[in-house]
């Protein structure tokens, strides 16, 4: 075991691979070259179709102890990966990993597939009843968590090397040119399969929408597609959307959205060429609102939407409020139509948004970023891998990565979640270290990181409630109780790797 | 001017709920009325005045006014409310169904024997009574001489359209002739304003106006239902910027005018005396409140030394 610097004990190895533990955000630096994959050669003439989902595996030449991967852009409504991992284990394949870029709760079909080992375990994140079962000790599959801009680097890296990349291709034309715009399943952005399909050493691109060649636009080229098979149905698109898309009307969550308008404001960020990421949830697009309102009243011109984009953004870059939308993954139905009617809405890669080990990612770029929590601590560092009860139930998504990049990181919570306090001593799980949160918004106060004490000085100022991080935990705990600390055995059932390959953080199995 | 309040919004909080009554501190209202009467259904009015107690005991860096609204006192809980809430120092009392200057009066009485049994500075609670009947209306004036402890007049629409067997429209016309009395005597008396709640919580614009409404008549707060109705109320209650600039403008020319010895003084060809100094003062009392100006004027520069 080693300590890393925020104080969590890291083991010395995992799954069978060394670990790093976690330093500061920017000290690790990258060695090496990116990562390498077979040269092909495709004739004249060739065809790239096959019949079957089982005809594609068998052809990838798929093996026990391999890797693949998929993309999680149809989210919840993703009907893939339970059907590669069944016809999969019909072909009797043990030792299978997952390095999809993001697993749902819809994926919990897979679960008798981990318990029969046929699927060994997961270099991604996981969202719903697998990690709960994992903290409960009920599955054995080892999890290693990523950020986006994380994964992307390890897959560029070479140190997750992907052997079959399964694409769902909402749009694909018979030799494997792609997009998400259009069609029954269509997602909006490819973001995070582009990455795959840049490294992986196959690729099937699997589609429900098989349409004339050539695709236009193309957002995977047909340089990087093996293989094309037809399946009936792709996914539901109608499940992308994994929270509420509208403006909170809850008094409490408006609140918090009115003091994180004035601190973008107070921060002097609200000008000319402003770049704003925020999430899908009622509080976010409170904020999003505030700003667009802002925006709209000093004339302001903003030069870009970020990160997961939803209709809110594309309203605001159609009244002219952005330039452009930076966007890696649409996170509804609104911003799918948009991306493939507005030049201005650009997709990118997950590289290009998040990865720290290239030339300069989007993150790098933004003004601020609003940002949810489970927890934070004393100390600024966030939770939204596990709740309270210790259960691992969300991947990291761009949490951390646009934490890093941006110049100020927000986090709006509730002061109380259920019954218990949001700030805590010490968070169940490190996501995101606390040096790179500027500022925790709650109803009851606004928390300013030392390193923002300019803009702290200029809320108070403001006349903004203004608390020290341990002023606003002991008024919320005067409501709220101290909550007992969780038990945990000293088992880990998963790593949170920060997004340049160290590790800030374990999940241990949860004492029952 | 001294002791000036601020009170642009007046929040109802139900008196049953203590999720709600723990959300208080969080809003930016500059007073909280905490209802012991129609929001609370008979089975609860004892378990919920103690449930205000214990909020009232244990909320101690109050950052806003706290008044509780009592039931009637000619109902069996209105006096039972007093003597559980008091102890528990709200800064007022929110008296409904105010009809007649005697009801008033007897509160006025009762608290001053509340005052003497708990010790505190007699006038310490304040009177908030609530205009919500025609007879109410019509008693304004002498409701509003009837206790030192009065700080405002509410008006009440809800029950008073009931008292007039009318409905309340979205205009407010048929309110018209009650709230313009209720105002009357209020200024006559030199206290504050409160206008009657606006219920519909999802129309913002019909609040906007009606708010606009009631501050162009001459009303200096409004009783809010939801907190998302703040904002809005705050916002109409804000003064506008070329305002605070020319108060601004009046408080310097004042004090020039102080340092040549005189009352009177000339600013862009207009005479500034003192209404126009009270004004000037009310605006910025209220821009600092809105954070449009650093720092609350100088009493003693405007007035002089007393």
């Amino acid at each position: 075991m080693a300590l890393n610097s925020l104080g969590r004990e890291i083991p010395e190895s995992y799954a069978g691979k060394p670990l790093i533990p976690y330093s500061d955000p920017f000290a690790l630096r990258p060695q090496g070259k990116v990562a390498a994959r077979p040269l092909k050669r495709v004739n004249p003439g060739a065809n790239k179709r096959l019949s079957s989902l089982r005809e594609a595996i068998e052809a990838s030449g798929l093996k026990d102890g391999m890797t693949i991967a998929t993309h999680h852009s149809l989210r919840n409504g993703d009907f893939l990966l339970n059907r590669i991992v069944a016809e999969i284990a019909a072909l009797g394949l043990k030792g299978i990993w997952i390095a999809s870029s993001s697993v749902h709760p819809v994926h919990a079909e897979i679960i008798p597939h981990i318990k029969s080992g046929v699927i060994a375990g997961f270099q991604c994140g996981v969202n719903g009843l697998i990690g709960e079962m994992a903290t409960k000790g009920e599955l054995s599959c080892p999890i290693v968590v990523r950020t986006h801009g994380g994964r992307a680097r390890s897959v560029i890296e070479g140190s997750v090397p992907i052997d079959v990349a399964f694409i769902a291709a909402p749009c694909c034309d018979e030799y494997g040119n792609m997009n998400g715009y259009y069609g029954p399943s269509a997602c909006g952005s490819l973001g995070y399969a582009q990455i795959d399909a840049t490294y992986a050493s196959c690729v099937v691109a699997v589609t429900d929408n098989l349409v004339p060649f050539p695709v236009v636009p193309v957002s995977i080229p047909q340089t990087l597609v093996d293989y094309v098979v037809v399946v009936d149905r792709l996914g539901d698109p109608a499940k992308i959307v994994s929270t509420t898309t509208r403006v909170t009307t809850d008094p409490v969550g408006l609140q918090i959205a009115s003091y994180a308008a004035q601190v973008i404001e107070a921060a002097g960020l609200l000008r000319d060429g402003f770049s704003f990421q925020t999430g899908s949830g009622g509080i976010s697009l409170a904020v999003a609102e505030k700003v667009r309102n802002a925006m709209r009243k000093g004339s302001i011109k903003g030069s870009f939407g970020c990160g997961g984009i939803t209709g809110y953004f594309v309203d605001m870059l159609e009244e002219g409020l952005f330039s452009a939308l930076m966007d890696v993954q649409c996170f509804d139905q609104e911003a799918v139509q948009s991306i493939g009617r507005n030049r201005a809405h650009q997709e990118i890669s997950a590289d290009m948004y998040a990865n720290p080990f290239n030339a300069g990612a989007v993150v790098n770029r933004l003004d601020c970023v609003i940002l949810g929590a489970t927890e934070v601590d004393t100390s600024f560092n966030v939770n939204v891998n596990t709740e309270s009860n210790g259960y691992l139930l969300h991947n990291t998504g761009g949490h951390s990565d646009t934490a890093a990049g941006a110049k100020l990181s927000i986090i709006v919570a509730p002061s109380i979640r259920g019954r218990l306090p949001i700030v805590r001593d010490r968070v169940t799980t490190i996501t995101t270290p606390g040096e790179t949160i500027g500022v925790v918004v709650t109803e009851r106060g606004i928390a300013v990181n030392d390193k923002h004490a300019e803009l702290k000085e200029e809320l108070i100022r403001r006349k903004l409630p203004v608390k020290e991080i341990e002023e606003l935990q002991r008024e919320i705990c005067r409501v709220t109780g101290t909550p007992r600390p969780l038990e945990f055995e000293d088992e880990v059932v998963a790593v949170i790797e920060y997004r340049d390959g160290s590790i800030i953080d374990v999940v241990r199995r949860v004492k029952e | 001017m001294a002791g000036f309040k601020l009170r642009r919004s007046l929040l109802y909080v139900p008196g049953n709920m203590p999720s709600m009554l723990q959300n208080i501190p969080i809003f930016n209202c500059d007073s909280v009325i905490i209802d012991l009467e129609d929001a609370v259904p008979l089975s609860e009015k004892d378990a919920a005045r103690h449930l205000v107690k214990r909020f009232l005991l244990n909320y101690t860096d109050r950052n806003k006014e706290l008044l509780v609204r009592i039931n009637p006192l000619d109902t069996k809980w209105g006096y039972e409310d007093l003597k559980v809430v008091l102890p528990a120092m709200p800064d007022g009392i929110r008296l409904p169904k105010a009809d007649t200057p005697e009801i008033v009066e007897r509160l006025d009485t009762l608290l001053t024997e509340f005052e003497e049994e708990l010790e505190v500075e007699i006038g310490r609670f304040g009177i908030l009574p609530s205009l919500e009947s025609a007879l109410g209306v019509i008693n304004a004036v002498g409701i509003a001489n009837s206790s030192e402890r009065i700080f405002a007049l509410a008006f009440g629409a809800e029950d008073y359209t009931a008292s007039m067997e009318i409905e309340r429209s979205r205009g407010g016309e048929e309110l018209f002739n009650a709230r313009t009395r209720v105002l009357w005597a209020a200024k006559a008396k030199g206290i504050q304003a409160v206008d009657t709640i606006f219920a519909d919580v999802s129309d913002m614009e019909g609040l906007r106006a009606e708010t606009e409404l009631a501050k162009r008549l001459g009303y200096t707060g409004k009783c809010l239902v939801n907190p998302r109705q703040i904002e809005v109320v705050h916002d109409v209650f804000a003064p506008k910027q070329h305002e605070v600039e020319y108060a601004l403008q009046v408080i310097e020319a004042i004090q020039r005018a102080r340092q040549l010895g005189t009352g009177v003084i000339a600013l862009g060809g207009k005479m500034v005396d003192a209404p126009v100094v009270k004004r000037a003062a009310r605006v910025l009392r209220t821009a600092y409140a809105h954070g449009m100006v650093d720092t609350l004027i100088d009493e003693e520069a405007i007035h002089g030394a007393q």
